[in-house]
């Protein structure tokens, strides 16, 4: 790893200031992905701003909104109890990310800054209709998630929490890659005041999506059997080592179909 | 140079590191508490696992300045000073849930956290999929999921003796 200066601002203002007067300094999560990345010399911070006191955790239930801060880690957010009730697919989510150990660390806010196009959250944020809240606004999650580690996040801005609108059913499945974790392909489907929403994530080039056919078939009959012969294009789906593209089309459906049965 | 200040099995440390530091180099490099071991160093193999206020973390993925104020439990700290075995340990070695033992460390700092996270109770499969951050090549897993059952009655809160 190479070397760089480390801080750890105990107020947000303090936080953006030191990110808004250097280029090359990142912020700090939970770390689980942020300092493998620093040890395979694949980023080179000059400073690492560490998020941890800033006071950003801390769940809350208001009315038909659950509200996560954005260090809240996933060990906190799958055993919190309202989050258990109201969004068990998002609870479910986060008890199968990683491992004890990360869900010790790693955080949403992290997961979502970095947006990889395998990561688990995107897909309960987009299909719930979240919205992303930062230091200075807030951004709707079909606005949020713009390609693979894209997002609609300035250079220095901040998340700070993310609300969920509390759905009547959510379920997620996932095809877990057997070493990391890491979803092969994972499917968040919700019904709710975001309407019916089917989200995808690890399978697209372009990192998490909608997948509109299921949606529609699905508001029209709420069963596995409505999208049991929906067939996904593969064109822009990723292929690797593990799976192909087609592969890849394959479980969609496969995890679509399971999500319904068991929402 | 940067000063981190934590306590490690009880002992008050201030150490100096670089930005850089993982906690796992700062316990075995500043401190020499080598029971940490280092496997894979890409946050899969769980053979670094420490205790961090009491939940288990792997210690390669945590910068040790991270740790500033923390109370870290390593495997050094858990015998008592007699030298009598925590219990996890002394399961571990009574199903000879070790061969190589490389891991060995790493899992019972993890196999602690399980126990202490289902104080109701704790399934086989709860076991098994309680273990998915920590890998052992050697045992095939069967003989450490005997040990941390059998350490689970041990680390419960004893009732009282009913009196005669």
């Amino acid at each position: 790893m190479y070397d760089f200066t480390f801080s750890k601002p105990t107020t947000l203002p303090d936080a953006l200031k030191l990110l808004a007067t250097d280029d090359e300094a990142k912020a700090l999560a939970g770390g689980q992905t942020f300092i493998p990345v620093l040890k395979q010399r694949l980023n080179k911070p000059t400073q690492v701003i560490d998020l941890s006191a800033l006071g950003l955790g801390g769940i809350t239930t208001e009315g038909d909104t659950i509200t996560i801060g954005a260090m809240s880690n996933h060990h906190s957010i799958m055993s919190d109890p309202n989050i258990q009730a109201r969004i068990p697919g998002l609870a479910k989510m986060a008890s199968w990310i990683g491992d004890t150990q990360v869900r010790h660390r790693g955080t949403m806010g992290g997961s979502l800054a970095n947006n990889d196009p395998a990561a688990c959250y995107p897909a309960a944020v987009l299909a719930l209709g979240a919205t992303i809240h930062t230091d200075h606004r807030s951004i709707h999650a079909d606005d949020y998630f713009q390609g693979m580690f894209t997002t609609a996040l300035e250079p220095g801005e901040l998340i700070t929490k993310i609300s969920f609108p509390i759905p009547e059913l959510s379920n997620y499945e996932k095809f877990r890659n057997p070493a990391s974790r890491y979803a092969m392909v994972g499917v968040f489907v919700a019904r709710g005041p975001a309407g019916i929403r089917v989200a995808v994530t690890g399978a697209g080039q372009g990192g998490v999506f909608r997948h509109t056919e299921m949606e529609q078939a699905l508001a029209k009959n709420w069963s596995p059997e409505a999208i049991k012969d929906i067939k996904t294009p593969s064109d822009n789906l990723n292929g690797d080592i593990h799976a192909s593209p087609e592969y890849r089309a394959h479980l969609i459906t496969i995890m679509a179909k399971r999500a319904i049965a068991a929402a | 140079m940067p000063q981190v200040s934590l306590t490690v099995n009880g002992t008050h440390h201030t150490v100096e590191v670089e930005g850089r530091t993982l906690l796992v180099e700062l316990l075995r490099e500043k401190l020499h508490l080598t029971g940490t071991h280092v496997g894979c160093d890409t946050s899969q193999c769980g053979a670094c696992v420490v205790h961090v206020d009491g939940k288990s973390v792997k210690a390669c993925t945590i910068l040790a300045l991270q740790a500033q104020g923390t109370d870290i439990l390593t495997i050094e700290g858990l015998a008592a000073p007699d030298g009598t075995l925590h219990p996890m340990q002394e399961m571990f070695r009574e199903h000879h849930a070790l061969q190589c033992g490389f891991c060995t460390p790493g899992m019972v700092m993890s196999a602690i956290d399980l126990v202490t996270l289902h104080p109701q109770g704790l399934s086989e499969t709860e076991i098994r999929e309680g273990l998915e951050g920590n890998l052992c090549r050697c045992t095939g897993y069967h003989n450490i999921v005997k040990a941390i059952a059998a350490a689970w009655p041990l680390m419960q809160p004893q009732p009282a003796m009913a009196a005669e």
